[in-house]
């Protein structure tokens, strides 16, 4: 609840067919009903989307940006799961 | 209005997604025909529903029984690099397998069902991974093969027409080259190693080329499935047609790495441009796929004791889940 004493929802957009929906920002309404018409006039009046979602705010659970480096770092010190860690001979092809 | 509960969504799982009618019909086709993807709460042909649980759940399976091969060399890699590779390597099979899972759910199918399916044997895995890994060198052999394979099997996919389906596989592509890089790279150092070495990475490859060749399915004129999912445009090349792309980029890649494939007739058709190889075993094929294989019981007897001895973890978590919903009413 907020001080208009409307609920906060986050909307995520289809911009087309074969994409996943992406969050594009948050708007107050009073129900999931309202929410998907506000999300249409507020974040697609140039057709940004073929598809809405509106989720409750509340329901989002979200990572503690302060824990950053703990929850993210072990991931980017593994360079062997990238493809260019491997040193191949030159002249092959098409790996 | 209507809530991704009532319908089926990307999220969850969910029943009463619409079938589809005369009239969604022709959307349908409509949308195919565009060459627009299909996302989950369109309606749908039932064939076209079914057709893509069936895949998408060998695929799946695949992945996890994928995992038993080379999870065999964990813990006698011969280093503690290549041990490294590897673990990261079989963690990213099973998150593939995760994907893919997700993406059949949103076609109203749970994963209790797929993992009941495979356990009793009424969904399939590649057969692949029916044959074993004897040597060091197998796990190279498979990065190279198997893998190499799977991604020329892989791309054509990010673009099949079901949405959910083809975003997984871009995600899958992404990671799986690394796979194939790695084996490459250990097979080279075999190859360029001492005699025994080279003799080993030989002898992988002998043994992992055909199964490989087998792993893009039957020949076009004996697919029973390839007709339908072209049309629908989850198939975009035939079976032959991925062969041939695979074969052509091995025989140049198998050169580099100084070592043969096993196969005599393997020729450069200059006239083509590809190379033309020998006749496969289908027979041989059909015997994996029947369950006749090195390793059929073996890979089941493994997956359904991980399941049954996994089942204390998952009635933890549902005791936990009720008991957190019980402290929250």
């Amino acid at each position: 609840m907020t001080e208009s004493g409307l609920d906060l929802w986050e909307v995520f957009v289809r911009a087309r067919r074969g994409l996943s929906h992406q969050h594009v920002g948050s708007l107050h309404a009073p129900d999931a009903e309202v929410a998907l018409r506000r999300a249409r006039d507020l974040y697609t009046r140039r057709g940004e989307g073929v598809s809405i979602w509106v989720v409750p705010s509340g329901a989002v659970s979200a990572s503690d940006p302060g824990e950053k480096e703990p929850y993210f770092t072990p991931a980017r010190d593994k360079d062997y799961r990238y493809p260019t860690y491997y040193e191949l001979p030159r002249e092959v092809r098409g790996l | 209005m209507t809530t991704l509960a009532e319908t089926g969504s990307e999220i969850g799982g969910g029943t009463g997604i619409g079938t589809a009618d005369s009239g969604t019909r022709s959307r349908f086709e409509e949308l195919i025909a565009a060459d627009e993807r299909v996302e989950p709460r369109d309606a749908m042909p039932e064939a076209y529903r079914a057709t893509l649980i069936r895949q998408i759940a060998q695929h799946a399976h695949s992945e996890i029984i994928g995992m038993q091969p080379e999870g065999n060399w964990l813990t006698r890699a011969p280093s503690l690099r290549r041990k490294a590779i590897l673990l990261a390597k079989v963690q990213d099979e099973a998150g593939h397998g995760l994907y893919l899972y997700a993406a059949a759910e949103t076609l109203g199918v749970s994963r209790t069902e797929m993992m009941d399916a495979l356990h009793t044997g009424r969904q399939r895995y590649s057969s692949i991974f029916n044959y074993p890994t004897l040597t060091w060198a197998d796990v190279g052999a498979i990065g190279w093969l198997v893998d190499g394979a799977a991604i020329v099997n892989q791309i054509p996919l990010t673009r099949c027409s079901y949405g959910p389906y083809a975003r997984a596989m871009v995600r899958v592509c992404q990671e799986e080259s690394f796979h194939q890089r790695q084996g490459y790279e250990s097979l080279y150092a075999l190859a360029h190693g001492t005699e025994s070495q080279r003799a080993m990475a030989q002898d992988a490859i002998d043994r992992w080329w055909w199964p490989s060749l087998m792993m893009f399915g039957p020949p076009d004129t004996a697919s029973t499935h390839s007709s339908k999912s072209s049309a629908w445009k989850i198939k975009r090349h035939s079976n032959d047609e991925l062969r041939q792309r695979f074969v052509d980029l091995c025989v140049p890649q198998a050169e580099v790495l100084g070592l043969s494939l096993p196969d005599p007739d393997l020729r450069l058709n200059e006239a083509t441009g590809h190379y033309e190889y020998g006749e496969i075993d289908w027979s041989e094929f059909k015997a994996v796929l029947d369950g006749d294989g090195p390793c059929n019981r073996q890979r089941m007897e493994r997956r359904v004791a991980a399941h049954s001895e996994g089942q204390w973890v998952r009635d933890a978590a549902a005791a936990y889940q009720a008991k957190r919903a019980g402290a929250q009413r």
